[in-house]
């Protein structure tokens, strides 16, 4: 038990590190392209003669430290170093200003925020849920027509188009089913305080989001899944089990299953992420108000306190993940855990 | 009645010929039967029938099998998966082949074999746990409460082995079938685990079914033997009758193949050999594991002060079990692993010529090394490529080196294929399409592409039948002869080298304990490992059993041996010489 501790402290570290290497490389990437939003900006007045805008962007300029040189704004802007407000970066909480809405970016990002973590925490779930049974059911029947109808579903779902399957589901949900279309809660919930009532709403407005953005990692993980049970179940200790007096159905449990749980669980840390950028289309097709949107009208007009906003917290989910799934794997494979004295 | 009754068993695979046909025996409580032929015999299939797991493509085409419990016949062949499974694993047990890979490396030890338990009586997780303790004291765990807590991955084949055993004999079955059950485990470890097999049957008055290729297996397990080959029964009896006096054709033949290490009148008159092919010098190889966190990195010695000499034209033979550093010895020599500093490789490809330092090779020395050096694997079926047409597997060394034309390649590629006494009809098939023993030849032929010198074969027979294992050492010894070769022989087993060997070398913990010529060796062994080795290796007469004590009293630990060969910690003797041509390491 201590060994784990100590293991996802260290973990818990190196994770912290590589959160300072992609930040400034992601202010370095951000900042590639040439010019910034306010010097874009104070040209476009300037062209058209409005002396008071520029004056306030100039003073935009100073107050956001754009002047300087990259390696200052990157240090003001993570908060090593202290800007023309003091030490006010990341580190204190202060998130940047998006100049494109002209508001500060939490505020912006809020509860889009917190949606995001939602509506793709949800997705995971259903990957999970979708995957497992099916990909287990399918390999222990390989070859039925279990396994070929599993298999024609999953290929289905990885073959649609997602914004397609919400069109679809949006039409015909709402047709049968009488779910909401578009947006993730009703509109007269946005900008309240949480009640019972709003869960609910959000909770239905969930279903179809899901379902979309959920298909083509759950069809992805159902092949993986089985391809690995079926490699398993060739594998002697299954004689074994059987030989023992074991029912298949629990044999399955037992030993193959917990065998090809190692890459399931590893593919935690991918899907978060992954899910996140393949969900910006979708979320901007569905109305979502999740991060995604914003993200792209951020790198469009270079935006670029809230477009390095975004993606650290992308790369914040993804590291996360990794590390949870590497814990998991701690927890699960006695090999992993005695540090690879496998024979 | 008997306990089992196996009537003209028949199996199949779609609708191809018949695997097993007619076979029929029957087995008697606490009788041991042995069930004996080479691989693709149906021996196997045969054995896994009775607890019906076959192959998920295998059908049962005819026969029956019936199994006598307590007044009461169950027909394993209609028997509803219920009843199967309230036999399996309680009544009827089984061990498998390879210990490594039957148990799940991700369940305590504890937990794999307690479930056998769990799954046929209703018994609390207190007093499972200390009947599975009690038998792993008596499968030979000296802690058992640190094996019902360890992980297969912790421990070594043999008691991987022995908990396999423990968890078969946990709930007293009625009969115990045991699929090679050491056939992947070193010599001394097969003596130990062959004879506690006989002392829990001897206790619990079980029957056990026992699958093997190896007479000497047989001979020293069996009361009643059936003999197999291609999926009928050749011969059945006794086995005093059957091994002291085999009737059918094919028992004699596998007895005459099966390798046998010879008595031996008197030891050889010694000869001096000025010109060497190959000279290991005071090769020690060490390997640095790397650190884990903030442990100290951990140093493994694989091999320590080796000095060995080939003498041109000769075999030199390196015998050990699994971990004794044979073929790291092998891999020094080939100049693949850089020895530690101080040692040295001297490698002389002709006679006269100047003999090189393996380990430093100019890039056009290296390139004439590789041609004159070869080696030929262990697994004839991993060592092929599947993808690579067997002309193609031929003609690659000598592209690789730019000789010849493709023309000529090619005809050497037959010629060489015609030498191993294959056809060359057969060079453009891949490797799929030939048996093990044909592939053993190809990879000899390979090796033999580029007119070697030297010759390492590192256990070149170890995956093949005993028949066809013959063959092979046939024709290594009529290709060193007629090719003028030297080889390097690795291998654990001490039969097949007395057969090929000049001069063996016997190594145990990365050490050479004892060297000489075979005479010498087996007619006058000093060191107890070699004594061990001897002993141990079974002998297809069941009237020659394996001496168990001799064989605990040399294989155990190094620390352990007698006063005269024992290791201090980890410093070992000196290798001395008892008589010209005979090295032991004692104390003076």
């Amino acid at each position: 038990m201590i060994l784990i501790l100590r293991y996802a402290l260290t973990r818990f570290a190196t994770m912290l590190l590589t959160l300072w290497i992609v930040s400034i490389l992601v202010f370095v990437i951000i900042n590639l392209p040439p010019g910034d939003y306010l010097s874009n900006q104070i040209a476009e007045l300037r062209a058209t003669g409005q002396a008071e805008g520029v004056a306030k962007a100039e003073f935009l300029r100073t107050e956001y430290a754009l002047d300087r040189p990259l390696w200052e704004q990157y240090m003001i802007w993570a908060g090593f170093m202290p800007g023309p407000q003091g030490f006010f970066g990341l580190i204190q909480g202060n998130f940047g200003w998006s100049f494109e809405f002209d508001r500060p970016v939490s505020e912006i990002v809020g509860d889009a925020l917190w949606l995001t973590v939602l509506v793709n925490l949800a997705a995971v779930l259903f990957v999970y849920c979708v995957a497992l049974p099916l990909g287990v059911l399918a390999a222990a029947k390989s070859e039925t027509w279990v396994d070929y109808t599993a298999g024609f579903v999953g290929y289905l779902g990885l073959a649609t188009p997602n914004f397609l399957l919400a069109l679809i589901l949006f039409y015909y949900g709402n047709k049968y089913l009488d779910l909401p279309i578009g947006g993730l809660m009703s509109p007269q919930f946005e900008g309240q305080p949480m009640s019972w009532d709003k869960v609910k709403s959000i909770l239905v407005h969930l279903i179809v989001p899901t379902f979309v953005i959920g298909t083509s990692g759950a069809a992805a993980m159902m092949q993986r899944l089985r391809a690995n049970m079926l490699d398993e179940l060739s594998k002697p200790y299954v004689e074994t089990a059987i030989a023992k007096g074991m029912k298949p159905s629990k044999m399955l449990r037992k030993y193959p299953l917990r065998m090809a749980f190692n890459p399931f669980v590893a593919d935690i840390g991918n899907l978060l992420p992954a899910m996140i950028s393949g969900s910006v289309l979708v979320s901007v097709v569905l109305g979502l108000q999740t991060i995604g949107p914003s993200l792209l009208t951020a790198l469009k007009s270079q935006d670029q306190f809230l477009a390095a906003f975004i993606l650290m917290f992308v790369a914040l989910l993804t590291l996360i993940g990794t590390m949870i799934s590497d814990v998991l794997l701690m927890l699960l494979d006695p090999r992993i855990r005695m540090g690879g004295r496998r024979t | 009645m008997p306990l089992l009754d196996v009537k003209s068993l028949s199996i199949g695979f779609g609708k191809a010929p018949l695997v097993v046909s007619d076979v029929s025996f029957s087995v008697e409580r606490g009788e041991t039967l042995a069930l004996v032929g080479e691989s693709g015999s149906g021996k196997t299939l045969t054995c896994r029938s009775i607890l019906r797991i076959l192959p998920s493509a295998a059908r049962l085409r005819g026969g029956e099998i019936n199994y006598n419990h307590g007044g009461h016949t169950h027909c394993m062949r209609t028997a509803s998966p219920a009843e199967m499974r309230r036999l399996r694993g309680d009544r009827i047990s089984m061990i498998f082949q390879e210990p490594m890979r039957s148990l799940s490396p991700l369940h305590r030890l504890g937990n794999q074999v307690a479930e056998v338990l769990h799954l046929h009586q209703s018994i609390s997780a207190a007093e499972a746990k200390a009947r599975v303790l009690a038998q792993f004291e008596r499968v030979g765990f000296v802690d058992p409460e640190r094996a019902w807590n360890s992980y297969p991955f912790e421990m070594s084949g043999g008691m991987r082995q022995r908990a396999m055993i423990a968890m078969a004999m946990v709930s007293k079955p009625d009969l115990l079938i045991a699929d090679e059950p050491t056939t992947a485990l070193d010599v001394t470890t097969q003596a130990q685990v062959l004879g506690l097999i006989k002392e829990l049957q001897a206790e619990t008055g079980m029957a056990v079914i026992l699958v093997t290729h190896d007479l000497g297996v047989v001979a020293n397990m069996a009361d009643k033997v059936v003999v197999m080959n291609k999926g009928r029964v050749m011969e059945a009896g006794d086995a005093k009758d059957v091994l002291g006096d085999p009737a059918h054709g094919y028992t004699k033949k596998l007895f005459a193949a099966a390798p046998v290490i010879p008595a031996t009148a008197a030891p050889a008159q010694t000869q001096e050999h000025a010109d060497l092919i190959l000279d290991i010098q005071n090769v020690t190889k060490t390997f640095t594991l790397r650190a884990k966190g903030w442990r100290a990195p951990q140093v493994v010695t694989a091999c320590r002060d080796v000095d060995l000499k080939l003498p041109r034209g000769k075999t030199l033979a390196v015998v050990g079990e699994s971990g004794s550093g044979k073929t790291t010895c092998a891999r020094v020599a080939l100049g693949a692993i850089t020895p530690d500093a101080g040692g040295k490789v001297l490698f002389s490809a002709r006679a006269g010529e100047e003999a090189v330092d393996v380990h430093r090779l100019t890039t056009a020395q290296r390139t004439l090394f590789q041609r004159d050096a070869q080696m030929v694997f262990q697994d004839p079926y991993s060592s092929l490529s599947p993808r690579m047409r067997v002309v193609d597997a031929l003609t690659e060394p000598a592209e690789i080196h730019n000789i010849g034309t493709r023309a000529e390649q090619r005809e050497k590629a037959a010629d060489m294929i015609r030498m191993v006494g294959l056809s060359p009809d057969m060079l453009p098939r891949y490797p799929h399409a030939f048996s093990g023993g044909q592939r053993q030849r190809l990879s000899i032929a390979r090796a033999l592409t580029l007119d070697p010198t030297l010759l390492v074969c590192d256990e070149p027979t170890s995956a093949l039948d005993v028949s066809v294992q013959d063959q092979i050492l046939g024709l290594l010894e009529d290709i060193r002869d007629q090719a003028g070769l030297s080889y390097l022989f690795i291998s654990h087993d001490l039969a097949v080298v007395a057969r090929i060997a000049d001069e063996v070398a016997v190594m145990r913990a990365g050490v050479i304990v004892e060297q000489a010529s075979p005479d010498t060796l087996f007619y006058n062994p000093q060191h107890p490992y070699t004594r061990a080795l001897i002993a141990a290796q079974p002998k297809p007469d069941i009237t020659r059993p394996i001496d168990l004590g001799l064989v605990a009293k040399g294989a155990g630990d190094p620390t352990g041996w007698p006063e005269m060969f024992r290791f201090e910690g980890h410093s070992a003797p000196a290798l001395r010489e008892l008589e010209p041509g005979h090295m032991v390491r004692c104390h003076a």
